[in-house]
C-alpha cells in the first residue's frame, strides 16, 4: 500500500466522497447534470454572438454553471481558512506548460463534450460507454504526455 | 431559470471545490505524480465520486417522481462518434502536460494557486476556438 499511496488514502477517499455528494447533491436537488467543462462554453454566450454559442443548451443553464463556477473557488477558500495548515500552495509547473495545456484540453474537452468529471464522474455514473471510452483515451493520452514530460526532464 | 437552481448549483460548487481542494487534486503536481505511478491517490478520488454518483444517479429516480425543488432529472449527453473520442484524447494531452483540468483548475484559485489562472484562461481560449470552428460547419469539431 505504501508503495501505491506514499501520502496515505484518508484524504483522497474523503475528497471524493465529497465530490460525488456534491453531484448527488445537485441531482437530488434539482436534477442537474455536473460537469464542469461546460461553464467554458456556456459563459461565452453572455459575450459573443457566434450562433455557436447562442444554443439553447448553454443559454439555458449558463446561469447556474456560472454559479457553480463561483462556488468551486468559494469551496476552494474555505478549504484554506479551516485547514490546520492553511498555508497557500502554489504551483511550480512552468507558466507555458499550464497555459498550452490548459488551452488544448480546454479546447479537447469541449470538443468531447465532458472532461473528468462530465465524462469521470457524471457519465460513468449514468454507466454512458461514450464516456466510459473517453475516459479511457483522456486517461492513456494523459499517461502517455505526462511520462514523455518527464523523460525531457520536466517535473 | 428559477433562483433555487441557481442557488443549488452554488452550494454545489462549494461542496465540490471544498472536496477537490482536500483530496490535493487543485495541486497539478499531486495529479502528474499519478500520470507517472508515483501515487495511485487520483483514482481513490475519482472512485468515491463515481460510487456516491452511481447510487445517487440510478436510486433517485426511482423513488422520486422529480428533483425536490421540480423540473426534471437531467441526463449526460454523450455520444458515440470522433469528437467525442478525438475530443478526449486531445483533453487527455493537455491534462498530461499541465496537470490541470476544468474543476481543479476553478477550484484552485480559491486556495490561492493564482498560476492557475494561466490555464483558466488557455481553457477561455481553447473553448472559443472549439466554438468557432464547431460553427463553421466543415470540418466539423
Amino acid at each position: 500500500m505504501q508503495q501505491f499511496f506514499p501520502h496515505g488514502i484518508g484524504p483522497y477517499l474523503t475528497g471524493g466522497l465529497l465530490i460525488g455528494a456534491a453531484v448527488s447533491f445537485a441531482f437530488a436537488m434539482s436534477g442537474l447534470i455536473t460537469g464542469m467543462s461546460t461553464v467554458f462554453s456556456s459563459t461565452w454566450s453572455y459575450f459573443s454572438r457566434l450562433s455557436f454559442f447562442q444554443q439553447d443548451r448553454f443559454l439555458g443553464s449558463r446561469a447556474w454553471r456560472l454559479a457553480l463556477a463561483i462556488g468551486l473557488v468559494l469551496g476552494g477558500a474555505l478549504f484554506l481558512f479551516t485547514s490546520a495548515h492553511g498555508t497557500t500552495f502554489r504551483t511550480g509547473i512552468p507558466w507555458w506548460r499550464l497555459g498550452v495545456g490548459g488551452f488544448i484540453a480546454g479546447f479537447g474537452a469541449r470538443m468531447s463534450n465532458g472532461c473528468t468529471s462530465g465524462h469521470g464522474i457524471c457519465g460513468l455514473g449514468s454507466f454512458q460507454l461514450p464516456s466510459l471510452l473517453a475516459v479511457l483515451i483522456f486517461l492513456a493520452a494523459a499517461i502517455v504526455t505526462a511520462q514523455l514530460v518527464a523523460v525531457f526532464g520536466g517535473v | 431559470m428559477k433562483a433555487s437552481t441557481v442557488v443549488v448549483a452554488l452550494i454545489t460548487g462549494v461542496l465540490f471545490g471544498f472536496g477537490l481542494a482536500y483530496s490535493s487534486m487543485v495541486k497539478p503536481e499531486v495529479v502528474l505524480s499519478f500520470l507517472r505511478f508515483e501515487d495511485f491517490g487520483l483514482l481513490l478520488v475519482l472512485g468515491g465520486a463515481v460510487v456516491v454518483t452511481t447510487i445517487a444517479y440510478h436510486v433517485l429516480p426511482r423513488i422520486m417522481s422529480q428533483p425536490v425543488l421540480g423540473g426534471a432529472f437531467g441526463k449526460h449527453p454523450s455520444e458515440m462518434n470522433w469528437r467525442t473520442l478525438g475530443g478526449a484524447a486531445l483533453f487527455g494531452i493537455g491534462w498530461g502536460l499541465s496537470g490541470v483540468c476544468p474543476g481543479p483548475a476553478i477550484a484552485g484559485l480559491g486556495t490561492g494557486n493564482w498560476p492557475l489562472l494561466v490555464s483558466i484562461g488557455g481553457m477561455i481560449v481553447g473553448a472559443y476556438v472549439q466554438g468557432w470552428l464547431a460553427g463553421r460547419g466543415t470540418p466539423r469539431c
